[in-house]
């Protein structure tokens, strides 16, 4: 188990770094070798009409005079240890884990991150407990009675909620519900300042999002669902004269949620690095659209932040949802 | 009997042995059909038989023959998940004097367990992979039980004692994957027998274990059965099995009853050329003889195109012998051809015995 | 018994030799070894291996049929996908028709998978839902690139008229057949290419009574037309008697006693062979007192990532003594036509008459066994006697014997069931000398 447990985090860790690699290649080593200049590259992150000084500068200040590889260090060592800048007459020092300054605003990076990430979370967070709920009860009882009316309206919102674009469902439900019936508030509030007013404003974006996901729940919970209700257990949980409901909730549904919280903890993940245009049409200030801003400016080190963070919950995730699924089937054994 | 003989394959059956007018276990003229999309599939189509209390009656067929369904039937199972849902019955299933075809659905459920039990081929997958054994067995208890978790845990360990597995207070928190096939089978045997149900009925209960825990779990079953005096319902392909374990046999094919009767008559003297054949395709361990086998020709019937006539009568090899196309226009009754001994078919007795002893038996 | 055959590990040579029919060596199989390994930890090492196949011999001659029975996780299927190369043996050699095919790569093989093939048990799995039975057939002439006399198609009509198929199957599906039916369709893709061995994994186990006496005969009357030689591995018994002219009995990657057919079932040598035997129910109710000869083996087979030491069979064994726990017993031929690894085998002359019954082998054992154990150490017989009246002494023994993980059926058992049990007088087969099993009738 502890084994299992160090092997994975060293995995981990070797992702993480590939992930960071690949990104940093992208925006550094790529524009080299389509022949682009490190002046050309140090002149975006300046006004227009440089001096040579001031590109010389920025050149040295941001170490792209470096190789490739060394650059890449620096940054990996700031995300460990920190780093100083030599800004030549000043040296700003940036804590661990520093993600280095936003060459467009000169912001750090990280602050940025961490200030953000509550809202990605509560949208995040929220949408899922809706989707969880939703599409499982509407899978279990499509699934109970399949080919019945409800199994019908429930597949068939299913299919809509799949095929439709989250900026359609999403413009939709802002343009309803908060323009159009202002029943829910337009800015974010944070949970700890106002909780009500938080759920308030951010319950339009939690069912845009979840109408998507519960759709793939639904179904998911659905097929499984039916092929356990078939499982030779399931037909001894009726021999010993449980009632129906304990059959299908106990020996049933435990079976199919065993799958569902891989997907779940994925699906989960996933959100966690940005919810990009849900983030968008709401105007949430999350991580997504902190990327969408960050990718539009070429701005190298917000990219590389939202990128690896992203790819932490990703991996973390996966990593969680199998341990969950450990503890969840006894049959499992870690190793 | 004239009482009976008002439904219509129980012509001629033997008069129920309780005073109350019904045996232990009364099947009378049970009919289990499901609709699909192909047509409507027989399973069982008219069956009757009798049990009573510390007997053993083995239903013997092929798959398809309807004796999985029967069991399911009596049971009340097969009402329920999705194929239940247009299921149709008719006849009638009596069980210590109460009627189970027509009673309501939740007092069915009660006796399911408590009354009646059933265990079944594939203990791995008839086991919920997410739950202990003891859980699973507390489980059963306590539906039919008001009693606390403990003083239900402290039953089921007696239960694994009594059906052999070894440190029981240990074992009962293990899952069933950690169990060998054979202490899962006898595991699952306990969790049937918590409530001492008075019907016992196993679904080829040996079939997916080695011959040698084969023995071991015939073994207990008869024990058990000795111990609880419980009537028990053995469903098996395995002839073997059968003159191992069973007191009565009943041969079914397409979804009927062709014969009937003790296990020495159906095995000394078979009266169906189906039971022919299934002995005779029967590879002998105790037999020398290397001749070729004698197969049933052709494949099992279809259940939603039954054969007219006689089911039987396209694979059977006798089906010209009786005049007049008879196998082939007129469905065979139930009749008795010796004492407790039943078969379906439309040979007359002397073709039957001459048949037997001449052709049949001496290759066997 | 003589001490050259003893000190010979491999006993294959005098069988041999002495073999009474000199039909021509197909198939020759020494030292097999299939371990599957199991792995572990922080860099994945290997820490143990399921010794699935574990040092076996025998070989296969033209035009008879081997038999290879045993319980589930004895390795008889194992060694089935080794000897016909879908899986890579550990160790050992592998000789067809003299070649050694031990180490060959998929090139080197692939003519060789004209003279090998394979039936499976489960006709459904084993066929290609999407693709048409003549698909299904011709693929071995896709695969090797023949083109048979007269066109693909019409072998293939042939092919499935000789396996009892109507040749307007051709363009059918496999779903639109019987379980009896699918299983021809196997066998008639592995005739294909007219092969000089048929290895069939429980080619009938999935199938009904009555069709799985049409498929035996049909491989009987294939073998008689086209002169196949198979290898059937198959745990029904009967079967297994039915089809075989030897047959190679496994335990725990062992083979344990190899005999022609007849010798076997008449008299086993082996004791696992005899335990296996009696617990077939017998389909005669005459015999239902046959319960009695019946022999119940203690326990389930121990896991085969630690089988025992000596002999695999000694932790369930009721005529196991002390060498048998140290001393593996090679396989060796005993009687013409006859070979088991027992140092105490039933129906012939004790190997190791002297040694000490293994009633107090267990040291780790503080159960008191004072009164078997005075009365084993002076003659080995009076303690087997003996042995029934301490059910719960010996048992407790055993099981601590084991050592496995696998809980051993005993305690709990009704006094005479976990015994070892025979009925002398029926079976008295044996010679006088030798030692029978306790003696406990029901």
């Amino acid at each position: 188990m502890i084994s299992y447990i160090i092997r994975r985090t060293i995995a981990a860790v070797i992702l993480l770094l590939v992930v960071a690699a690949v990104t940093f290649g992208i925006f550094f080593l790529l524009p080299r070798l389509a022949g682009q200049t490190v002046d050309q590259l140090a002149q975006q992150y300046i006004g227009k009409n440089p001096s040579p000084a001031d590109i010389a500068a920025v050149k040295r200040n941001l170490g792209l005079d470096q190789p490739v590889y060394i650059q890449f260090w620096h940054f990996i060592k700031g995300i460990v240890a920190g780093a100083t800048y030599d800004l030549g007459p000043t040296t700003v020092h940036c804590d661990a884990p520093c993600f280095g300054y936003s060459f467009k605003t000169h912001v750090e990076v990280w602050p940025q991150l961490t200030s953000r990430l509550p809202v990605t979370i509560s949208l995040a967070a929220g949408a899922a407990v809706l989707w969880l709920v939703s599409g499982v009860t509407a899978g279990v009882i499509s699934a109970l009675k399949p080919g019945s009316i409800l199994d019908r309206l429930f597949m068939g919102v299913a299919l809509s909620g799949v095929s439709l674009p989250m900026f359609f469902t999403g413009q939709l439900a802002l343009l309803l519900f908060t323009f159009q019936w202002p029943i829910f508030g337009r800015t974010y509030v944070p949970f700890t300042e106002n909780p009500s007013q938080w759920a308030n404003t951010l319950f339009p974006a939690w069912c845009s999002l979840a109408l998507l996901y519960s759709a793939i729940y639904a179904r998911l919970t659905r097929s499984g669902m039916l092929e356990t209700m078939s499982e030779d257990y399931i037909r001894t949980a009726r021999a010993k004269g449980l009632r129906e409901r304990n059959v299908v909730v106990k020996h049933g549904l435990r079976s199919v949620l065993t799958p569902i919280i891989t997907v779940f903890g994925m699906d989960l993940g996933l959100l966690l690095g940005g919810a990009v245009i849900t983030e968008t049409v709401f105007s949430l200030h999350g991580i997504g659209e902190y990327a969408v801003k960050s990718i539009q400016d070429n701005d190298l080190p917000p990219i590389l932040g939202v990128t690896l963070l992203a790819a932490f919950f990703v991996v973390f995730a996966n990593f969680l949802v199998d341990l969950l699924y450990a503890a969840a089937d006894p049959r499992v054994r870690l190793s | 009997m004239t009482e009976l003989s008002k439904t219509g394959a129980a012509v001629g059956e033997p008069a129920p042995a309780s005073p109350d007018g019904t045996a232990f276990l009364d099947v009378r003229d049970l009919r289990v059909h499901f609709p699909t999309d192909d047509g409507l599939v027989k399973s069982v189509d008219g069956l009757s038989f009798q049990l009573e209390k510390g007997k053993t009656l083995s239903i013997v067929g092929e798959s398809g023959s309807g004796k999985s369904v029967t069991s399911l039937a009596i049971m009340g199972l097969h009402r329920l998940g999705a194929r239940g849902k247009n299921v149709q019955m008719s006849g009638e299933i009596w069980l210590d004097g109460k009627e189970l075809v027509s009673a309501d659905p939740d007092e069915v459920r009660r006796l399911r367990g408590r009354e009646m039990a059933m265990i079944f081929q594939d203990p791995l997958s008839a086991m919920h992979p997410y739950y202990t054994i003891g859980n699973q067995i507390v489980e059963a208890y306590r539906v039919h039980h008001d009693v606390s978790k403990k003083a239900a845990r402290v039953r089921a360990v007696e239960m694994l004692d009594r059906v052999g597995i070894p440190e029981p207070h240990k074992r009962i928190d293990a899952y069933p994957h950690e169990f060998s096939g054979g202490m899962r089978q006898r595991a699952m045997i306990a969790m049937a027998l918590v409530n001492n149900p008075e019907l016992l009925i196993a679904d080829e209960p040996t079939t997916a274990l080695d011959v040698t825990v084969q023995a071991q779990i015939l073994d207990l079953i008869r024990d058990l059965q000795k111990e609880f005096g419980s009537a028990v319902v053995i469903i098996t392909h395995d002839l073997g099995v059968v003159a191992e374990i069973a007191d009565d046999v009943l041969v079914m094919y397409g979804g009927r009853c062709v014969e009937r009767g003790t296990v020495d008559d159906v095995f000394e003297r078979p009266q169906h050329p189906y039971t022919w054949g299934l002995l005779g395709s029967m590879p002998r361990i105790d037999r020398d003889t290397t001749d070729r086998l004698v197969p049933v020709k052709g494949q099992p019937p279809s259940l939603i195109n039954v054969p007219s006539g006689c089911a039987f009568h396209p694979r059977c090899p006798y089906a010209d012998v009786p005049k007049d196309n008879v196998t082939r226009t007129v469905r065979p009754e139930l009749q008795q051809v010796g004492t407790g001994h039943w078969s379906a078919c439309h040979l007359s007795p002397e073709d039957r015995t001459r048949i037997w002893t001449e052709e049949i038996a001496p290759k066997l | 018994m003589s001490e050259t055959k003893k000190t010979d590990p491999v006993a294959t040579v005098p069988a041999q030799a002495s073999a009474p029919e000199e039909r021509e060596v197909l198939l020759k199989v020494e030292g097999l070894v299939k371990h599957f390994p199991i792995r572990k930890g922080l860099l994945k090492r290997q820490v143990a291996s399921v010794k699935a196949v574990d040092g076996i011999d025998f070989e296969v001659r033209k035009g008879e049929t081997l038999g290879v029975v045993g319980e589930s996780g004895c390795g008889k299927s194992t060694m089935g996908r080794v000897i016909t190369r879908l899986q890579d043996p550990t160790g050992g050699t592998i000789r067809f028709e003299g070649k050694d095919i031990t180490r060959l790569n998929t090139a080197g093989m692939r003519p060789l998978r004209r003279d090998i093939q394979m039936i499976f048990q489960d006709p459904y799995g084993s066929l290609n839902p999407r693709h048409t039975i003549g698909s299904i057939v011709s693929a071995p002439f896709r695969l090797q690139g023949v083109e048979p006399e007269g066109g693909v198609k019409k072998e293939v009509q042939r092919l499935l008229e000789l396996v009892g198929l109507s040749p307007e199957h051709y363009n059918r599906y496999p779903h639109e057949f019987s379980g009896g039916q699918r299983q021809r369709i196997g066998i008639a893709r592995a005739l294909a290419l007219n092969p000089k061995l048929v290895v069939a994994d429980e080619p009938v186990s999935a199938l009904d009574v009555s069709i799985q006496a049409q498929v035996i005969n049909l491989l009987d009357d294939l073998q008689d037309e086209l002169g196949l030689t198979y290898v059937i591995i198959a745990h029904d018994l009967s079967v297994v008697r039915h089809v075989s002219d030897r047959i190679a009995v496994m335990y725990l990657g062992k083979i344990v006693e190899l005999a022609d057919r007849d010798q076997l079932y008449r008299s086993p040598m082996h004791p696992y062979t005899k335990a296996l035997l009696s617990a077939v129910p017998i389909p005669d109710p005459k015999r239902k007192g046959g319960r009695n000869e019946r022999i119940l083996l203690k326990g389930d087979v121990p896991s085969p990532l630690s089988p025992p030491s000596g002999c695999r069979f000694h932790t369930r064994c009721w005529k196991a003594t002390e060498v048998c726990r140290t001393t593996e017993p090679p396989l060796i031929e005993l009687q013409v036509g006859q070979q088991v690894a027992c140092h105490h085998p039933e129906n012939f002359d004790d190997q190791q008459p002297q040694d000490t019954v293994l009633l107090t082998a267990s040291e780790k054992e503080s159960e008191p066994v004072t009164e078997e154990a005075v009365e084993a150490a002076p003659e080995e017989t009076a303690a087997e006697e003996a042995a029934p009246a301490g059910t719960a002494a010996e048992e407790t023994t055993v099981t601590g014997e084991t050592g496995s993980e696998e809980p051993a059926d005993g305690p709990g058992e009704p006094a005479g069931d976990a015994e070892a049990e025979e009925d002398a007088p029926a079976q008295a087969t044996a010679a006088s000398d030798d030692a029978e099993g306790t003696s406990e009738k029901k």
